[in-house]
């Protein structure tokens, strides 16, 4: 024992009762903080969701108010150059941060490699280095 | 001159010469394990940005201080310390009795005492930490709680060993969190000398996740679970990211102030890194301020490693601690990920649970391999990453409660 008693330790021991007790309440007292959390979370996720769907469902309505007379004016035009259909799937718009564009195309050609998918069919939504 | 009378009294106040004092034997062993930790670090990559500079730290205290020699040239002084945190002392908590009397590595350490390196640290982690996917997806939360399980067990345990006081025993527990800033707070806070050992430790396992995880991950879930894929979560906006650290900063410190420092410059890390306004000094925290203080802090944490301080029982038994303290949190969190597959209908892959233990971003690549080893479609990196950062928050909360408990 002589070897643990080298420096002084700080505080007391504790009975084995208080033991069981802070462990159990510490762990309680985690848990409980994150569940609250957890729970304004889902709501600041639920406001922002419904808030969200609001601005889409008015700039969808917008966007439907400009492309009506549009296609009123020019039906002609719209039968003599038939739009080419898209190819299925769509890349989007990748937002990329702090990676090459080259990079982010061997990483897009190896993922759709590795998946054994065109890559048209596939949608990356951003590419990050993990640091 | 008395050239043989210089020459002896060289020679006698060498450090040579305080290997053959009583306990000098104790700074050869520590030169050894310094030695150990550098090639573990360098070769190895154990941590290698903390663990070389503690091994020099280390190094450094136990070729410039010997119990029974002269102090003056030491450049770290334990018993300055003892004197410090000794509340019968004419010294006590006396910064200015240290100054006076201080080494190089004294005055570094001053900034481990005060918990400002840690807390710094925790800021340039918040700059560089995405909370998205925690954000997306918040039952995360749930598995960075359950994943503080082995800080708790091993607090236990520490504490009914009855080789530890409260204090310490909180100290150890915290190892379970598998986040070195916090475990240096804390330990700063309730039990100074164990610094060394509780870091080393903590450290240590965190560049050992990677082997501590896979057989426990394993052994907990089936083939079935480990290949779930997950579908991808919804995207977060720019202000929900901006909201986030305000409210988590409002929350947590109202719950338990003790928490204030590490969650505050976590969150204050993170709303610099995510308002938009102030990259030039998220940038600063993410890189030169958070390498300056991983210099001062790496050093000065070694310099806790005197030999005479670090050699006991204690140091062994706090590292078989330690490593139960990460087997139990990784427990806890696969053991909930896996409830959270069953409640989900088989929706959550309960390898990410494993991530709740915090050690951002190892954890969570651990999760990302092992899902790929099961199938190889699935991709799990961002799916962990909300338990990964959750832990973050979750360690912090449990050191907080330890911190008000045996605070004082």
């Amino acid at each position: 024992m002589q070897i643990m008693m080298d420096v002084a330790a700080s505080g007391t021991m504790l009975p084995f009762g208080d033991t069981v007790l802070t462990a159990v309440l510490g762990y309680g007292v985690v848990f409980l903080g994150l569940l609250v959390l957890m729970a304004i979370v889902y709501l600041m996720g639920a406001v922002f969701k419904a808030l969200g769907a609001r601005k889409a469902a008015k700039a969808e309505a917008e966007r439907n108010a400009r492309a009506m007379p549009v296609a009123a004016r020019a039906p002609a035009a719209a039968a003599k150059a038939p739009e080419k259909p898209l190819a299925p799937g769509a890349a989007g718009e990748v937002k990329r941060f702090d990676v090459p564009d080259k990079e982010a195309a061997m990483i897009m050609a190896i993922v759709a490699d590795q998946l054994g998918k065109p890559l048209n069919e596939l949608r990356f939504k951003s590419i990050k280095e993990v640091k | 001159m008395d050239i043989v009378e210089t020459l002896k009294k060289l020679l006698g106040e060498s450090g040579f010469a305080g290997f053959f004092q009583n306990g000098g034997w104790q700074n050869a062993v520590m030169i050894v394990i310094a030695c150990v930790l550098l090639y573990l670090g360098i070769k190895k990559k154990f941590e290698p940005l903390l663990l070389v500079g503690i091994a020099f730290g280390c190094l450094l205290v136990n070729v410039s201080y010997f119990v029974g020699l002269t102090e003056a040239d030491a450049l770290y002084h334990p018993n300055l310390w003892t004197e410090f945190l000794d509340a019968n002392s004419a010294n006590y908590h006396s910064y200015g009795y240290i100054l006076k009397n201080a080494g190089f590595l004294d005055i570094l350490y001053i900034g481990v005492k005060a918990g400002l390196y840690p807390s710094l640290i925790f800021m340039g982690v918040g700059a560089m930490t995405d909370f998205g996917p925690l954000i997306a997806r918040p039952s995360s939360l749930i598995l960075g709680a359950a994943a503080q399980l082995g800080v708790f067990l091993a607090f236990f345990g520490a504490s009914a060993s009855g080789f530890f006081t409260g204090n310490q025993a909180a100290s150890i527990g915290i190892i379970g969190g598998a986040d070195g800033p916090t475990a240096i707070y804390l330990t700063t806070k309730l039990a100074p000398e164990l610094l060394g050992a509780i870091a080393i430790a903590a450290y240590s396992y965190m560049a050992l996740i990677p082997m501590i995880q896979p057989p426990i991950m394993k052994l907990l879930t089936t083939k079935k679970e480990r290949e779930v894929v997950m579908t991808q979560a919804r995207e977060v906006s720019k202000t929900e990211k901006i909201i986030f650290p305000i409210v988590v900063t409002i929350f947590c410190v109202l719950l338990l102030p003790s928490t204030a420092p590490l969650i505050g410059c976590l969150m204050l890390g993170n709303l610099w890194r995510e308002c938009g306004v102030t990259e030039r000094l998220s940038d600063t925290v993410q890189n030169a301020l958070m390498n300056i203080i991983t210099i001062f802090l790496g050093i000065s944490v070694g310099a806790t490693m005197a030999g005479s301080q670090f050699l006991t029982l204690q140091t062994i038994l706090i590292v078989v601690l330690g490593l139960l303290a990460f087997c139990f949190s990784t427990v806890g969190g696969l053991l909930v990920g896996k409830i959270m597959y069953k409640v989900t209908g088989g929706k959550i892959n309960p390898l990410i649970g494993s991530a709740g233990v915090s050690a951002v971003p190892m954890a969570a690549r651990v999760s990302q391999i092992e899902g790929q080893k099961a199938n190889p479609k699935n991709f799990l990196l961002m799916h962990a990453m909300g338990p990964n950062v959750a832990g973050v928050i979750g360690s912090a909360i449990a050191a907080g409660f330890l911190l008000k408990v045996f605070g004082g």
